[in-house]
């Protein structure tokens, strides 16, 4: 079911307009999912057409999270990636979107305004992997305490290091 | 919405810190809040007290050596959470499990539900003041507990699924058992609902608090009872069928108020619900195999490794290089007890997984509590608190 769901998606594509079609790097199907890759300009105006364009409707942002491909095995684009995963309830389709992010300019459009669960998921991947989302309104830590230093999970950061937090929590001005 | 908090120079409201050990938080959560009387204005959350870096850690180990870290996600119901995981990189393997490895599966992941569903009921009613029904569901989970215990030894931390198949197949006499303790819980839940649904207190205490819209619960990425309470029937056993769910006969519970006691509702007809698919199951259990039958995969038995040089070889070389998935990066989601539960993971062909991500239901759902309950007490903050199901081992990760 979700395979021909995933195939109903790839062949819309070519009936998208022209802005979303010049915005689009890459459609990949893999084991039943699409991947589309975008470029990083026009990730606002892909996911907003993506939840309001009635053939779409893509409600629930699922997921967002970062990768980093330092130490992969097959050449990447560029080291870092946002990847979205957006689902139409109504439609029980899924997709995922992905934008490369290179390390000298480690900045991506926040999308907290179309999507309200962006917020959390934005600050994780800021907390995680450093990357910058422009326009979120609090892009602070949010599973590393405030005394964290660097950004756990990239390749170059060694899985053994600890961090210890040396004075407490603040409760005033959080 | 007032999520941030005001200046404390500047504010007229009294702060109020709760967390991060608190009786009614039930985990590792810290809130602040402002209080304007007894009524919330402004509220700001603060995760992270249980933040273990699963996602780091998963990236050190062989594939099946993350299978423990993944009982301590949501660990009131390991069980979902080993399937879960199991599932994705079985999907990128592109093995199917046996059926009767398949069949198992949806009886742990249900009884599972059923136990997550009475513990989050059960501890929602304490914190309101119910202690009875508490000791009703519990004796309940004590004996589905000990059903896990006879099957694979540990209560809480199980661990009992493997890439391709179980830790092992079922001990002799387990279905019989299983289903005397199957057809023990109706009573229960019977019992419970004669003590909560029309009860006075209880509706007063829950009905029209903690509401959240359609619109915001698909907003915020609700998943499982809490957006079922909304009225959206959606439930990933139904929408995209996976291990024969579709050919039980069961229904998707809705209720529409998307408050506390909707929430309630819905876990207690879902516990019904999970009750027929497994009676469905164990009426009807296929035999043969529980595992695979590829050594590339799953562990051979273990006369075949102390007989057998290919045995002997096939054990030395999953234990010391683990399974090598090809390269590629796959999601596949659950249904599990708080929604949906979603593993993404990336392999680069290598013993080890690349990244593996996990997709919280609790952290899309937590994000929200300050929008639900400004306005109201904080005894009413308490009760949706408590509705909401928030697993700290989930939410941090």
């Amino acid at each position: 079911m979700q395979e021909t769901d995933t195939k109903l998606l790839a062949s819309a594509l070519p009936n998208l307009p022209a802005e979303i079609q010049t915005a689009i790097l890459a459609v990949e199907e893999f084991k039943g999912e699409t991947t589309i890759t975008i470029r990083k300009e026009n990730l606002r105006t892909v996911i907003q057409f993506l939840k309001t364009d009635p053939n779409f409707r893509f409600d629930v942002m699922m997921d967002l999270f970062a990768m980093d491909y330092l130490k992969y095995n097959s050449p990447q684009p560029e080291r870092f990636a946002v990847v979205y995963y957006l689902v139409s309830l109504f439609q029980t389709r899924r997709v995922r979107i992905k934008v490369f992010v290179s390390e000298d300019e480690l900045v991506v459009d926040s999308i907290h305004d179309l999507y309200k669960a962006a917020n959390w998921f934005e600050r994780e991947a800021w907390d995680l992997y450093g990357i910058v989302f422009n326009g979120h309104p609090n892009l602070v830590r949010i599973l590393c305490h405030n005394e964290f230093v660097g950004h756990p999970l990239r390749k170059d950061y060694p899985s053994d290091q600890y961090q210890r937090l040396k004075s407490a929590v603040p409760s005033e001005g959080l | 919405m007032h999520t941030t908090l005001t200046p404390p120079e500047s504010s007229k409201y009294l702060r109020l810190n709760l967390g991060p050990s608190h009786p009614a938080t039930h985990g590792t959560l810290r809130v602040f809040v402002e209080l304007e009387g007894e009524i919330i204005r402004g509220m700001k959350l603060e995760i992270g007290y249980l933040h273990r870096c699963f996602e780091k850690m998963a990236e050190t180990h062989t594939w099946n050596q993350v299978i423990p870290f993944t009982d301590r996600l949501n660990y009131v119901s390991a069980m979902m959470n080993n399937v879960g995981y199991v599932r994705s990189v079985e999907k990128l393997l592109g093995v199917e499990p046996t059926k009767r490895c398949q069949r198992v599966r949806v009886i742990l992941c249900e009884l599972s539900r059923i136990i997550d569903h009475l513990v989050c009921i059960g501890a929602n009613a304490v914190d309101l003041g119910a202690l009875t029904t508490f000791w009703y569901f519990f004796r309940e989970r004590e004996n589905v507990y000990d059903l896990f215990e006879a099957l694979c030894g540990a209560r809480l931390t199980t661990s009992v699924t493997r890439v391709g198949g179980m830790y092992k197949d079922l001990p002799e006499g387990w279905l019989e058992w299983c289903r005397k303790v199957v057809n023990n819980l109706p009573r229960t839940l019977d019992d419970v609902e004669t003590l909560l649904t029309a009860n006075r207190i209880w509706i007063d205490r829950t009905q029209g608090i903690g509401v959240i819209s359609k619109e915001d619960a698909l907003e915020y990425g609700f998943t499982g009872p809490c957006l079922r309470a909304t009225g959206i029937p959606y439930d990933i056993r139904k929408a995209m069928p996976y291990y024969d769910y579709d050919k039980f006969t069961w229904d998707v519970v809705t209720e529409s108020g998307g408050d506390t006691y909707s929430r309630y509702l819905v876990r207690m007809g879902e516990m019904r619900q999970s009750l027929k698919i497994i009676q469905q199951c164990l009426d009807d259990m296929p035999g043969g195999a529980i595992n695979i039958d590829d050594w590339a995969i799953v562990l051979p038995p273990k006369e075949q490794v102390y007989n057998s040089i290919e045995g002997l070889m096939a054990h030395f070389k999953l234990i010391m290089h683990g399974i090598r998935p090809p390269l590629g990066e796959v999601y596949d989601c659950t249904e599990a007890a708080n929604g949906e539960l979603g593993f993404f993971i990336s392999s680069d062909n290598q013993g080890r997984p690349y990244r593996v991500r996990v997709r919280p239901p609790c952290f899309a759902i937590y994000q929200a509590f300050p929008e639900m309950c400004i306005g109201q007490t904080v005894s009413d903050a308490v009760a949706t608190l408590g509705s909401l199901n928030i697993v700290a081992g989930e939410l941090d990760r």
